[in-house]
C-alpha cells in the first residue's frame, strides 16, 4: 500500500524525500487527471505520495528590484491578482484553465510537469527563471534552460524539491503573450508565443522571445538576444529575415491529436515575425 | 492513525478515509453530500465545485489531503444564505436552469464571483464562469442570471 504523508513544515517534507521514494503532489491538477481511476474507486498513485500543497511557508510573492520570489505552492490564482506580478505573466494567466483550476494549481506544479505546451513554463522561460531546489542538506539553483530535460523530465534529484521560482522582470515597453488553442482558455497550447522588449532612444536595451509547444521543450535563443541587444529598433528591422532563420531550425513540432506539425511551425513563424514587426513599427 | 480534519458547512468532521481519496467522492459516497455531481471526473466541467476557504475549486481532481486543517463550504451549506437566496431567485426569473446538472457548480462559481467582484461586467462575468460548462441553457441565461443576482442582491456581496 502506498503512503500518504501530509507534512506540516518544509523540513518534514525534506526527511520524507530523503527517503528517496515519495512523490510530490502540489495542486494536483495535473497529478490527479494522470493518475485517475474510475469514480469512486482509489487513484492510481504507484508511489508513496507527499501532499505538500498546505505548506504556508512557500505560499509567497515577493519582489526585490527587477527580481521576483515566487513560492512553490502558491496558486496561479494569486499571482493572477498580485500588484509584483508582471502584465505579460497576468495575460497568460488569464487564459490558463479557470479560476477552480488556478485556485489549486501552482507555477512548480506547471514547470514540475514540464510539458512543452505548460504555460506557466513558457513565462518562466521568458523571464529567464531560476529555479531554487531545496533538500535536507541544503539548496541548489539552475537556471530554467537546464531545468527541463525534455518533455516531462527535470533536473531534480528524487531528494529536492523546488521550494521558490526566481523571475527576471524589466521594464518592458512592449509585451505580448499568445496562445493558440482549441478554447480560448481551459485549453492545451497548439503553440504559445511570448515576447518582451525594452528600448530607449531607438536602441533595444533588453528582448526576449519564448515559444511553446513546436519542439521537446520551450524554444529561446539566448545567442539572437545577445545579438540584438544594443542595436537599433531601424537594425533589428533589416535583420528580420535573419532573425527568423535563426529561430526556424528550432521549431520541431510533433504530430499529435491536437495539431499537425506544419500548422503549428507556420503558426510559431507567424506569431515570431509579427512580434518582431511590431517592434520594427516603432522606429 | 492519522485524520483528517477539516470543518465542513459549518460543522467540525474528523475523517480516517485515505488521503488520496478524491474529495468529491468523500462528499458523495461517505458524507451522503450529493449537491456536488461529478461530470467530467477531469477537472473541465465544474459540475464538481466547491468553495476551499472561500475559493472556488474542482472537488473531483483534489485529493482529500488538500482540505486537511481547511474550510469548505458545499451547495448544502450554501442554500443556508441570504445570498444563495439572491442567485437562486435570479436563476429562477432567467431561466438558468434546465436538467439541473450543472446548477450547483454555477451557484458556486456565482458566488467566488461576486465575493471578488460585487459588480462585474459581462466580460468578467463569462471570465468567471470559464471552468463550468453548461449542455442546456447555452449561458446566455446563465450570465444574464449572474447580472440580475449582483443587482438584486446589491450590498450581499
Ligand atoms: C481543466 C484543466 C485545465 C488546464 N489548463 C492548463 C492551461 O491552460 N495551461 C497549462 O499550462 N496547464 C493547464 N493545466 C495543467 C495544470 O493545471 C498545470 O500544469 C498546473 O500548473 C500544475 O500545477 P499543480 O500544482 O496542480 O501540479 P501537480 O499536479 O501537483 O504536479 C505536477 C508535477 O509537478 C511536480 N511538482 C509539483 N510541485 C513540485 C515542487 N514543489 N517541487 C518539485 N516538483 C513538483 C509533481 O511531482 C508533478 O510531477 C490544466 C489542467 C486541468 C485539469
Ligand atoms: S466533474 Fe469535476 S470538473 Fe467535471
Ligand atoms: S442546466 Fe443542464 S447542464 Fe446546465
Amino acid at each position: 500500500m502506498v503512503d500518504n504523508v501530509i507534512p506540516k513544515s518544509l523540513d518534514e517534507a525534506l526527511e520524507h524525500l530523503a527517503k528517496g521514494d515519495y512523490q510530490i503532489i502540489n495542486g494536483g491538477t495535473d497529478l490527479m487527471v494522470k493518475n485517475r481511476a474510475w469514480s469512486e474507486t482509489r487513484l492510481d498513485f504507484k508511489k508513496n505520495m507527499l501532499y505538500v500543497r498546505s505548506l504556508e511557508a512557500l505560499d509567497y510573492i515577493k519582489r526585490e528590484n527587477n527580481v521576483l520570489r515566487i513560492g512553490a505552492t502558491t496558486s496561479l490564482e494569486s499571482l493572477l491578482y498580485h500588484e509584483h506580478v508582471p502584465s505579460v505573466m497576468k495575460e497568460c494567466l488569464h487564459l490558463f484553465a479557470s479560476p477552480a483550476i488556478r485556485n489549486m494549481a501552482t507555477l512548480s506544479g506547471n514547470i514540475g510537469n514540464a510539458s512543452p505546451a505548460g504555460d506557466g513554463l513558457l513565462i518562466t522561460y521568458l523571464l529567464d527563471g531560476v529555479i531554487v531546489l531545496v533538500n535536507a542538506e541544503g539548496v541548489r539553483k539552475v537556471r530554467i534552460n537546464d531545468y527541463v530535460k525534455g518533455p516531462g523530465t527535470t533536473d531534480r534529484r528524487s531528494d529536492e524539491m523546488i521550494k521558490e521560482i526566481q523571475l527576471h522582470d524589466d521594464a518592458f515597453d512592449y509585451t505580448v503573450f499568445n496562445k493558440v488553442g482549441g478554447r480560448a482558455s481551459d485549453s492545451i497550447s497548439k503553440t504559445s508565443f511570448a515576447g518582451a522588449v525594452r528600448h530607449e532612444k531607438g536602441i533595444i536595451k533588453d528582448i526576449r522571445i519564448a515559444i511553446g509547444a513546436v519542439a521537446a521543450t520551450v524554444i529561446k535563443d539566448k545567442s539572437v538576444e545577445h545579438m540584438l541587444r544594443g542595436q537599433s529598433i531601424h537594425q533589428l528591422k533589416e535583420k528580420i529575415p535573419q532573425i527568423l532563420e535563426a529561430y526556424e531550425p528550432h521549431i520541431q513540432p510533433i504530430d499529435d491529436q491536437r495539431s499537425n506539425r506544419s500548422y503549428r511551425k507556420k503558426v510559431a513563424m507567424n506569431l515570431l515575425e509579427a512580434f518582431l514587426r511590431q517592434i520594427a513599427s516603432k522606429e | 492513525m492519522k485524520t483528517i480534519d477539516f470543518i465542513l458547512n459549518g460543522k467540525p468532521i474528523r475523517s480516517e478515509l485515505s488521503a488520496d481519496r478524491r474529495f468529491l467522492d468523500v462528499l458523495r459516497k461517505e458524507l451522503g453530500l450529493t449537491g456536488a455531481k461529478e461530470g467530467c471526473g477531469e477537472g473541465e466541467c465544474g459540475a464538481c465545485s466547491v468553495l476551499l476557504d472561500g475559493k472556488i475549486v474542482q472537488s473531483c481532481i483534489l485529493p482529500l489531503a488538500s482540505v486537511d486543517g481547511k474550510t469548505v463550504m458545499t451547495i448544502e451549506g450554501y442554500k443556508k444564505t441570504k445570498k444563495f437566496k439572491a442567485i437562486e431567485t435570479a436563476f429562477l426569473k432567467e431561466g438558468a436552469s434546465q436538467c439541473g446538472i450543472c446548477t450547483p457548480g454555477m451557484v458556486m462559481a456565482t458566488e467566488y464571483l461576486l465575493k471578488n467582484n460585487p459588480a462585474p461586467s459581462y466580460d468578467e462575468i463569462r471570465h468567471g464562469l470559464s471552468g463550468n460548462l453548461c449542455r442546456c441553457t447555452g449561458y446566455n441565461m446563465i450570465f444574464n442570471a449572474i447580472r440580475r443576482a449582483a443587482k438584486e442582491g446589491e450590498g450581499l456581496w
